[in-house]
């Protein structure tokens, strides 16, 4: 049985991982075989990039080399896939190999892609890249007062981010003494703070204590550079001095290339996590289609289901559980507390007040991320 | 033109309207998506959002608690 996993992500690592403990005897005995194909030889561990932006963390604690964090039977390759033939269960990379698989794992991921919006990737910092990251920590370093705008794309990776980035902008602002100089606008794409209810009410009564200014059904237009004002499709415009933008995503467009679902995203069953109309094909994290969020957090227990599933099929036949759309995401409410938002399909977060131990809990997991992706915790 | 069902059913996040917001961005003038929302305030803010961009609300009913929402993409 030859299991390929496509993408050395969050989820890619994680189901190859547990598929490497969960079939170790099958993986000695040469009756499975697994194969990784990724495009880099680093794993990123992407939530740091917040706290690089705010000079928290430096980008080399980011980043660990990807077959470090493999089990030692998973064979890797650092060459992408640019073809895939399903209906032959077959890939092509870049260097020109052929790999045939029985299993599939697509862990492709997404990117972003600021300049589908004109002027927002020359008007606008980001920290949805190391490059990008640190350019906007100096700009915050140099800043002395002004308007600052948040402004958000859709779809978005890791939707508490827009959130977080005020608490921590916020806290920024006041430990360097200028945050009465400064005014922070927050911009979002529908009708409340946050897409998720329980956190719009939840974060509502924060924003006014620590005076942040909103606006809502603001999805972002352009952002005229010159001027210095960003314009919404809703028929709005915001001026700012500093513009901040979470970028909107696809995703990658080795799935588009291949015609395996619009914008990047793969037609995915929310329960299997198969991809529709194939059943020997998973799909795992940013890359599917499901109406979920793209998180390390919900990439890790979609990745655990899989590799439970896969598993259980090698050795009887059959999958074992479905996945119930879990979802569990730090809340990072300032430089000094948090909370969290635990919800599935079916169960909405109830969200908790900020405390001390929670935001301790979270920098501890900024460093125990490297145990969970070994699929160890 | 064909037409996209959206299954925002039982979710939270990222949530019916932000799931026609993408699928709206990705698809071509004229083309029209339906919406699934299980989401009460779905029936209230799916229209006020495709109003006020200008796209065109074709119908909204409500099915043994789901919402059905037709939209046409018009700019």
């Amino acid at each position: 049985m030859r299991i390929l996993v496509v993408g050395g992500g969050t989820g890619g690592t994680i189901v190859a991982n547990n598929l490497a403990r969960r079939l170790a005897g099958e993986i000695r005995s040469n009756r499975v075989k697994i194969r990784m194909l990724s495009a880099s030889d680093k794993h990123m561990y992407q939530p740091g990039l917040l706290y690089v932006a705010f000079g928290q963390m430096m980008p080399d604690e980011l980043y660990r080399d990807q077959q470090s964090l493999l089990e030692s039977c998973i064979e890797f390759h650092v060459d992408p896939v640019v073809k895939f033939h399903l209906d032959q269960n077959k890939v092509v990379t870049q260097s020109g190999k052929t790999y045939e698989y029985d299993i599939l794992v697509m862990a492709t991921g997404s990117r972003i892609v600021p300049e589908t919006i004109p002027g927002l990737a020359e008007g606008a910092e980001t920290f949805y890249s190391e490059a990008g990251a640190i350019s906007l920590f100096k700009k915050l370093r140099e800043f002395e007062g002004g308007r600052i705008a948040l402004v958000v794309g859709v779809p978005h990776k890791c939707p508490i981010a827009p959130v977080e980035a005020i608490f921590s902008l916020h806290d920024y602002l006041k430990a360097r003494g200028i945050r009465d100089k400064c005014t922070i606008k927050y911009h979002y794409p529908i009708g409340r703070l946050h897409t998720i209810k329980e956190v719009a009410t939840w974060v509502k009564p924060h924003f006014e204590r620590m005076g942040i200014e909103h606006e809502t059904l603001f999805n972002i237009k352009e952002v005229d550079v010159a001027n210095k004002v960003v314009r919404s499709e809703e028929g709005t415009e915001s001026p700012y001095d500093l513009l901040i933008a979470i970028p909107p995503h696809r995703g990658m467009e080795v799935i588009e290339q291949n015609g395996l679902g619009q914008g990047g995203w793969i037609p995915t069953d929310r329960f299997k996590l198969t991809m529709n109309g194939h059943d020997n094909v998973y799909v795992v994290g940013d890359t599917t289609n499901l109406p979920v969020s793209k998180t390390g957090s919900a990439a890790h227990f979609e990745a655990e289901v899989i590799a439970d599933n896969i598993a259980s099929q090698i050795k009887i036949g059959a999958p074992v559980r479905d996945y119930d759309g879990k979802v569990y995401c730090f809340i990072e409410t300032g430089h000094d507390s948090a909370t969290y938002a635990m919800f599935n399909y079916q169960n909405p977060p109830n969200l908790k007040e900020p405390n001390k131990p929670m935001h301790w809990f979270k920098t501890s997991y900024n460093k125990m991320y490297w145990t969970s992706v070994r699929g160890l915790l | 033109m064909s037409e996209k069902i959206i299954d925002a059913r039982d979710t939270f996040c990222p949530g019916p309207l932000m799931e026609l917001i993408t699928h709206i961005k990705q698809a071509e003038v004229g083309e029209m998506l339906e919406l699934l929302s299980t989401d009460e305030g779905s029936g209230a803010d799916v229209p006020e959002w495709v109003n006020k961009v200008g796209h065109e609300l074709v119908s909204t009913e409500k099915v043994e608690g789901v919402w059905h929402i037709k939209i046409r993409k018009a700019k």
